[in-house]
Parts: C-alpha cells; sequence; structure tokens
C-alpha cells in the first residue's frame, strides 16, 4: 500500500481527477469534503501528506492548517494548499501559518503529481 | 529660475499688453530703459519701492507683478510634475505658470481630477476585491475550470483508461461544463447591473467604511481623548452625509471609550474569552455598550477578529465592520435570518446564536445581538430602535443547530430557504 494523502477537497470531480492521478501514481488517497470536521478525520488517521482546499464549508482552510500547525501529531505533516484565489496576501498567510506549498486553481495535474512526489520524497 | 526672477517677465508682458514703450515705462519710474531691460529680462531682481512704482505705472497690483498668488499654482505644477518622472521640466515650472498660466491652471487642474480619479478607482478596485457577490461568482467559475481542466487532461494523457473511469470523466466534463455555462451568464448579468448605491465608493458609507477600515476600526486619538470626535471627522477628511455618519459613529464611540477604558477593558476582554454576557457581568455595563466596544479592541494586539453589524428597525445597515468569514451587503438585501434583524422583534433581550453560511464560503459564526431604544420618545411615536450584533467566527462551539444563515438571496444555494425573497444567480442546492 502506497503512502497516504488525505485530499479536503469539496468539489466531487475536483476530488475525482486529483484522486484518480494520485492513485495512479502510487498513493493511497483518501478524502473529506467538509472543513468542520476535517480535523477529526486527520487524527483519526493521520495521513502522510495533505493536500487542503482554502474555501471550504464549515471552516476554512487557513483555520484548519493553524490547528494542524499547533497540534502535536500533525504539526510535521506536509501540507500544500489549493486556492482559488491566487493573491500575494493568501499566499503569504498560508506559508505564515506552515503550508509547505501553495498551489492556485487551475492547476495542472503534472505540477500537482510532481509536488506530492517532491513533498513525500524530498 | 526662481519665481521673483519671473517678475520681469511679467512686467515686460503687461506693458507690451496697454501698449507702452519701455523708455516711457522707465521715465515714469525714473529709471533708465537699460536698466529696465535688465528687469523685464529676469537680470536683475526688484521689489519694494521700485516694484511699488511699475505696478502703478502699469496700473495693477504690485503682488500681480511678483506673482504671490500663483505660488500655489506652481505648487500644483511640481506636483503634477512629480507624476511623469523625468519627463516634464519641473525646473522652468516658474516660467511656464508665467508666460502660459491658462496652460499651467489647466495641468494643474487635470493632474488633480487625476489624482480624484486615481483615489476612486483604489476604492473601487478595493470594492471589487471584498464584494461577496462576485467572490461567490468566481469561485464557482474557477472550480468548474479547474475540474474540467484537470478531468481533460487525465483523458487525452497516453495512459489507458477503463471504460467506466472514462464514463465518469465525460459525465463530469459535461456537468461542470453546464455549471461553468450558468455561472458565467450569472457573472456576466451581475457585472451588466446598473450599479447600485452600495457599489458607488461615494455612498456616506462606503466613505466612512474605508475610513474606519484603514484605522483598523480603532481611534487612538479618540480612546486617549486627545481629539474630539470633531477633530477626528475633520481630520479623516470626509464632508457632508459621509461627515455626518462618522460624526456620529464617533460621539457613540467616544461616549463607550469613556464607559470602558481601553486598557482595562482589553485586559477584561481577555479574562471573559471575549463573552459579552460575563463582560457586562464584571464591567457593570450594559450588554450593547460591551457589543459594540469589544470590535474597538487594538489590531494586532492579538485578540480575535470581531464583526459588528448596527442597523435600524427598518433593518437598514448603519454600520458594518466586516472579518474574514463575515460579509453582509450594505444596501439592503441581506439575509434576514440574521440574529441582527430578529433582535427587532425582541427589544431589550440579548440573542446568543451560532449561524452557518452555506457552501464554500461556509463559516459557523458565534453571534451575540440585542435591539434597545434609543431614547426617550415621543407618547404616540414608536420607538427609535437600534439592533446591534457582534459576530466572532473563530468562536463558534459547532452547534448542531445552527441558524442556516446566507449573505443575500442572489448568493445563497439553500434552495429551500423559506426566507427566500429573490432567485439566485448561482445554482440552488437543497437542504444545505
Amino acid at each position: 500500500m502506497g503512502k497516504r494523502v488525505l485530499l479536503i477537497e469539496d468539489e466531487p470531480n475536483i476530488i475525482e481527477a486529483i484522486g484518480f492521478i494520485l492513485s495512479r501514481d502510487g498513493w493511497t488517497v483518501h478524502t473529506h469534503q467538509d472543513g468542520q470536521t476535517a480535523m477529526a478525520k486527520v487524527l483519526a488517521l493521520p495521513p502522510d501528506m495533505i493536500i487542503l482546499d482554502v474555501m471550504l464549508p464549515g471552516r476554512s482552510g487557513f483555520e484548519i492548517l493553524r490547528e494542524l500547525r499547533s497540534t502535536d501529531v500533525t504539526k510535521d505533516i506536509p501540507v500544500m494548499m489549493l486556492t482559488a484565489r491566487g493573491q500575494d496576501k493568501d499566499r503569504d498567510l498560508a506559508l505564515r501559518l506552515g503550508a509547505n506549498h501553495f498551489m492556485t486553481k487551475p492547476f495542472s495535474n503534472s505540477d500537482v503529481r510532481d509536488y506530492v512526489r517532491a513533498m513525500m520524497d524530498p | 529660475m526662481t519665481i521673483e526672477r519671473m517678475t520681469g517677465t511679467r512686467i515686460r508682458e503687461k506693458r507690451m499688453d496697454i501698449g507702452l514703450r519701455q523708455a516711457s515705462l522707465a521715465s515714469a519710474v525714473g529709471i533708465s530703459p537699460s536698466y529696465l531691460n535688465l528687469i523685464e529680462h529676469n537680470r536683475r531682481r526688484i521689489g519694494g519701492k521700485l516694484l511699488t512704482d511699475l505696478a502703478r505705472a502699469l496700473g495693477v497690483d504690485p503682488s500681480h507683478l511678483a506673482g504671490g498668488a500663483d505660488r500655489d499654482l506652481l505648487d500644483q505644477l511640481h506636483s503634477a510634475a512629480t507624476l511623469a518622472g523625468d519627463m516634464a521640466e519641473i525646473a522652468r515650472a516658474e516660467e511656464l505658470a508665467a508666460r502660459f498660466p491658462g496652460w499651467a491652471g489647466l495641468i494643474a487642474l487635470q493632474a488633480r481630477r487625476l489624482a480624484v480619479l486615481d483615489e476612486r478607482i483604489g476604492a473601487l478596485t478595493d470594492r471589487m476585491a471584498h464584494d461577496p457577490f462576485l467572490a461567490t461568482a468566481l469561485h464557482d467559475v474557477i472550480s468548474a475550470v479547474t475540474a474540467i481542466r484537470s478531468t481533460a487532461a487525465i483523458l487525452v494523457s497516453q495512459e489507458q483508461i477503463d471504460a467506466d473511469w472514462q464514463r465518469r470523466f465525460h459525465e463530469n466534463i459535461h456537468t461542470d461544463s453546464l455549471r461553468l455555462g450558468k455561472s458565467s451568464e450569472a457573472l456576466v448579468a451581475y457585472l451588466e447591473a446598473p450599479a447600485d448605491a452600495e457599489q458607488s465608493p461615494d455612498t456616506p458609507m462606503g466613505q466612512v467604511d474605508t475610513f474606519l477600515a484603514k484605522n483598523g476600526y480603532h481611534l487612538p486619538m479618540i480612546e486617549a481623548e486627545t481629539a474630539t470626535p470633531d477633530e477626528v471627522v475633520r481630520l479623516s477628511g470626509l464632508t457632508g452625509a459621509a461627515a455626518a455618519l462618522l460624526g456620529g459613529i464617533c460621539r457613540q464611540y467616544a461616549a463607550d471609550a469613556r464607559a470602558l477604558p481601553m486598557a482595562a477593558f482589553a485586559q477584561a476582554a481577555q479574562a471573559c474569552n471575549y463573552d459579552p454576557a460575563l463582560l457586562a457581568t464584571r464591567c457593570g455595563t450594559d450588554f450593547a455598550t460591551i457589543l459594540r466596544r469589544l470590535p474597538c479592541l487594538p489590531p494586532d494586539a492579538g485578540h480575535p477578529p470581531i464583526g459588528l453589524a448596527v442597523c435600524d428597525a427598518a433593518g437598514a445597515l448603519l454600520y458594518l465592520k466586516r472579518v474574514p468569514g463575515f460579509a453582509m451587503p450594505t444596501a439592503g438585501g441581506a439575509c434576514p435570518l440574521w440574529p441582527l434583524f430578529g433582535a427587532l422583534s425582541r427589544p431589550s433581550q440579548p440573542l446568543r446564536a451560532e449561524a452557518i453560511l452555506p457552501g464554500a464560503t461556509a463559516s459557523h459564526l458565534l453571534c451575540y445581538a440585542i435591539a434597545t431604544p434609543l431614547a426617550v420618545h415621543h407618547f404616540d411615536l414608536p420607538p427609535v430602535l437600534r439592533s446591534t450584533m457582534l459576530v466572532m467566527p473563530d468562536m463558534a462551539q459547532g452547534s448542531a443547530a445552527p441558524v442556516p444563515v446566507g449573505i443575500a438571496c442572489r448568493i445563497c444555494p439553500r434552495a429551500d430557504c423559506p426566507s427566500r425573497r429573490e432567485p439566485a444567480i448561482i445554482g440552488t442546492v437543497t437542504a444545505l
């Protein structure tokens, strides 16, 4: 079984596309669509890496990232943020809160795959 | 070339305007024609009695020749020239003002107009960046584009994809393309709609909001009583209705600051974990004052983001402090389910409710609201009510039954909401 990637994203077709790409690349992909319960999902089965959307129902990705970084068992998990907003202030906030990478939608599949490979096997 | 030296040019132009020979003018003021010639070519400085004599002989006020009245114009020309970088001959601005005062005035006028337009564009850009209608519609478009791009790229890759996956991806592209079409149409319809008062940076509330947002909704001069509310209004540069609106806000701010001095209040707020009920008890102050005071905590001091909305009995917003996760349209059309409006039907009763926004912008918000009468009233008139709602996006506990609010019907996807009063411009979903 490959390393686990948790994709926290509320758009089902984006989930399906990214899930397909990463599964083909050997990762075990878990998905979750709700911001409010995302931390519980992470804590239940800490993944090797998290792909985290910024705008989620219930709770923003920034708030989740802040909690991830302040929780012992999750603070070192690599996180790549996805957002439809490519503004510098969002990028700065993500990196300041401890994101390892920040990717703006729409993205290319190869970029997602390459960054996941790089983050999981630096 | 200094402005004094340009006095000669003015003397020469005025003399020629009235058809006076150089020798005649020189004789009239008791100097030689050659000396007057040096003066007229700005090679001799003059002032005092000789300037007064020349002005009298030419029938003008001495200040007209000295050019003192044009100093403002020169300042404006210098200011305009800085916009052009190295393009303008800044050193010759005084010569331009002296020789062509009309053209110089036009340049100054255009520069002032450009500055006003720049400011207006900045305000518009800022509003566009924070417009909840636009943000939601654009998010919808980008999400659909992302899904289509990613799915299409999988299909055109050279990899072998089994038939089931191919069919699913084709269906996904079809679904997303329909959604993209709808979102795009909604976006175009929204952008083509005539600009309403809310979107104009010139609305009094918009101007006041811009001023307060620049100051982080915290006014140290009033806190420290180093400026009166009227002085703050004057320093803001606002005029007319905006100044009147800001004046009312500043007077209320000053009264609240006197009742609850900031240093002690900030400590109490932290000690009570920003709970308005605990704070009201601890401070011995009414609930509405606590709700107004909490959003005035200094920014960048480690306090949580706290939003505020105030409306009148008709539900018209009088004050709005947005924070991430909380937004309301400032001119009509707000969701009627906010506790802000519910409090109007129960005056003087504090309300506490968790609210949840729908869809991609969803946030859990902890809301405290109260509607209070403003003052003693006439027997035959209804009370003048103000409803105040405090909003804390990061403090919600995740209630099992939060109030399902929206920003406004136009961008709310809740299809089965009984309070809906107009169709949404985005797709709706049942039971969100």
